[in-house]
């Protein structure tokens, strides 16, 4: 398959009164056409920073380090709308409304934003939101785009005669729909989803997902799907990639992730996580909280909370090691607990 | 847990045990005051409980899900007698609680306690974890002298799991994670020895590596002190992990209440069926049949005669479904089901209406 996106080294930090929060360190993974990739971890743990980090839609007081390269198609977005920060040396400043930039967003990279609840405007159309975004990327007619957004709403199954409707007339799950068909609107290569369907009920969950799964797949868009759901990305996932403060911690298919598991943290994310399938197991939580990401541990950041940590987790950062062609882990000790923990 | 579930499935259904508090055709209606218009016509009632019955028994956490705007939340609060009834009872102590007053009042509010979902709100800011947990003492007038209470605090404290306590005493909420929080809020409801529980989405609002040690925390408390828990969840496979019963509650009702292993493997109502078919499993090997069902939940002020759900079933008949309620029936043991089919549904696994999406 066609590689589509790469990431490598992304270090993306924020600059605070006292210092600075390493959001998001070191993540490298690619995307091929078509996939979907799951991106998991708790709150905080940069995921979202991460998603957000590609199309560089970060809050200003975000740097980008030197040397982190989000290659999409070719083209290093990093370098695209990022200068060297005069500021902070080792930093880029992301340029905001940089021209060549918001080519590639929401025509080739658009975004399903976490409570799609709140991502419409209360006071315009459903419908001329979608249009507007249609006729800002694309030197079509109103009559074209409004076209073009019936088209829409037919395939994420909304009645047309809902175009016109204010926001507050939708439903939770027909919001979201709304917000899938606003982006597929321009035909893009890669979708973000952060959380799409975290504030629905199961049923809705349910059937969006399915609706997403199956327009991916006609569409033959690649998604990144962020979420701290385990069981929505066990579903929805070709490949998965665990997060833990600012870390890529393992990454693989998802039969690799939950059959394979080679990192502490993956197995005891599993762990804590109630199924509602087979034997009723008492759920392991995890002892600690997550590091405070202004100040983080210096060897492995999961170190304080690892039942398996040695001495040397607590002084050096653990390398990236390939356990299996595509399976990656990052731990000292991948080797030895390969196979020994148990996901399931 | 095991000896616990153990010994209280050598009970029987548990029937024989004590009722701790019973609820009988329970209705809460809350009347919309349209405009001008509540001055002539029928007033507009949102039905959000209407008819619910159960028990609760000594030592037992009766899970109650469903979709938002199911009624489970007001239930709780009619338990808590934080809303009156509109009908029905609530009996507890063979008394209705809908006529305490006064004293009677505040002694049943001293049984009964809450634990709600966000502990970032349900915490008062300014409040040291002293303060917050010491409160409901000072209110009840427990414990005579301020060591006296201090010490209960503390017990409660590291009940609640977060040890060493004299360490937590005096700081506030922001000082605290989102799980030391919640343990903060389930000290103050236990501080009291309460008869039971209410808890309201507990660990919806924790991450996953939290969430697990609140939940392990309530069921040890459940097996130290024998509190039974209502625990009200939207989410099933929690309910599956904490309760020993559920109840699945669809619009103001219950539509199949029953042994929480009868409830998720050999459910019978076809709400019942779709709303477990939707939950994502945490398997990649997992071959995910779908029970469809049309449309979305409609709105308690119209709602539909007849079962509640037939709009929405796959299997609903005219001429039956549309036109009778059907009542709570029992299909076996302990597990009772609303609806017309549940005889037929038991005999014969319905024709599975699914979607293969893999």
């Amino acid at each position: 398959m066609a590689e589509l996106l790469k990431i490598e080294n992304l270090s993306i930090h924020y600059k605070i009164s006292t210092g600075w929060v390493y959001a998001v360190d070191g993540v490298s993974f690619t995307i091929n056409r078509g996939e979907t990739m799951g991106l998991v971890g708790e709150s905080g743990c940069g995921k979202t920073t991460t998603g957000y980090g590609i199309t560089q839609l970060l809050p200003s007081n975000a740097y980008i380090k030197e040397g982190s390269k989000v290659i999409f198609d070719g083209t290093d977005l990093v370098q695209l709308s990022t200068f060297p920060s005069k500021k902070f040396e080792g930093y880029r400043k992301i340029e905001e409304y940089h021209p060549e930039m918001r080519k590639f967003r929401w025509k080739r990279i658009s975004m399903i934003f976490q409570g799609a609840m709140n991502a419409f405007n209360p006071v315009y159309k459903v419908g001329d939101q979608i249009i507007e975004a249609i006729l800002t990327h694309e030197n079509v007619t109103e009559e074209e785009a409004r076209k073009r957004v019936e088209e829409l709403y037919k395939l994420v199954g909304i009645p047309k005669d809902r175009i016109d409707n204010y926001p507050h007339e939708y439903s939770g799950g027909m919001k979201q729909r709304a917000m899938i068909a606003m982006a597929l609107a321009l035909n893009p290569d890669l979708i973000i989803a952060d959380e799409p369907t975290t504030a629905l009920d199961v049923v809705t969950q349910d059937r969006i997902l399915g609706e997403m799964a199956r327009l991916q797949k006609r569409e033959n868009v690649a998604m990144i799907l962020i979420t701290h759901d385990v069981s929505v990305v066990a579903e929805m996932a070709h490949h998965i990639a665990v997060m833990y403060a600012g870390n890529l911690v393992e990454k693989g298919t998802a039969r690799e992730i939950f059959k394979e598991t080679a990192h502490p943290y993956t197995e005891a994310l599993l762990k804590a996580f109630p199924s509602i399938k087979g034997e009723k197991k008492r759920l392991k939580a995890i002892p600690g909280s997550p590091p405070d990401l202004a100040n983080p541990p210096k060897g492995c950041r999961f170190a304080p909370r690892c039942p398996y940590a040695k001495d040397i987790c607590l002084e050096q950062e653990p390398p990236v090691i390939e356990i299996s062609p595509g399976h990656v882990t990052k731990c000292h000790f991948a080797e030895e607990l390969y196979g020994e923990l148990g996901g399931e | 847990m095991v000896n616990w579930v153990v010994s209280k499935m050598a009970e029987g259904n548990g029937d024989d045990r004590n009722v701790v508090i019973e609820v009988r055709n329970l209705k809460k209606y809350f009347e919309l005051h349209v405009g001008m218009f509540k001055f002539w016509g029928e007033p507009i009632y949102v039905k959000a409980v209407d008819g619910i019955s159960f028990k609760l028994h000594e030592g037992e956490i009766l899970g109650l899900v469903g979709e938002s705007g199911c009624g489970k939340t007001t239930t709780g609060r009619l338990l808590t007698r934080l809303e009156d009834p509109t009908a029905g009872e609530v009996i507890f102590q063979g008394r209705n609680i809908a006529t305490l007053k006064g004293k009677e009042l505040k002694e049943y509010r001293r049984n009964v306690q809450m634990i709600f979902q966000d502990p970032y709100e349900s915490l008062n800011p300014r409040y040291t974890v002293q303060k917050t947990v010491m409160e409901p003492l000072l209110i009840h007038g427990i414990g005579e002298t301020y060591d006296d209470k201090v010490e209960l605090v503390i017990k409660a404290l590291e009940d609640a799991g977060l040890r060493p306590a004299e360490e937590y005493l005096s700081r506030f909420p922001h000082e605290l994670s989102g799980g030391q929080r919640q343990r903060v809020a389930i000290a103050r409801a236990l501080v009291l020895r309460p008869k039971f529980i209410v808890a309201d989405e507990p660990v919806s609002m924790l991450d996953v590596s939290i969430r697990a040690g609140v939940m392990n925390l309530m069921l040890d408390l459940r097996e130290k002190y024998k509190i039974p828990y209502v625990f009200i969840t939207h989410d099933i496979a929690v309910a599956r992990y904490m309760s020993d019963r559920i109840a699945v509650m669809y619009l103001g009702r219950i539509v199949e209440i029953g042994e929480t292993d009868e409830v998720i493997f050999n459910h019978v109502h076809p709400y019942t069926r779709a709303l477990i078919s939707a939950v994502p499993v945490p398997d990649p090997d997992h071959k995910h049949g779908r029970v469809e069902i049309k449309g979305e939940i409609p709105s308690p002020i119209n709602l539909p005669p007849g079962c509640r759900f037939w709009p929405r079933c796959p299997y609903a008949q005219k001429g039956i479904c549309d036109v009778k309620d059907p009542p709570l029936k029992e299909v076996s043991p302990g597990h009772f089901v609303a609806c017309h089919f549940a005889e037929k549904f038991m005999e014969e696994e319905p024709t599975e209406k699914t979607v293969d999406v893999s």
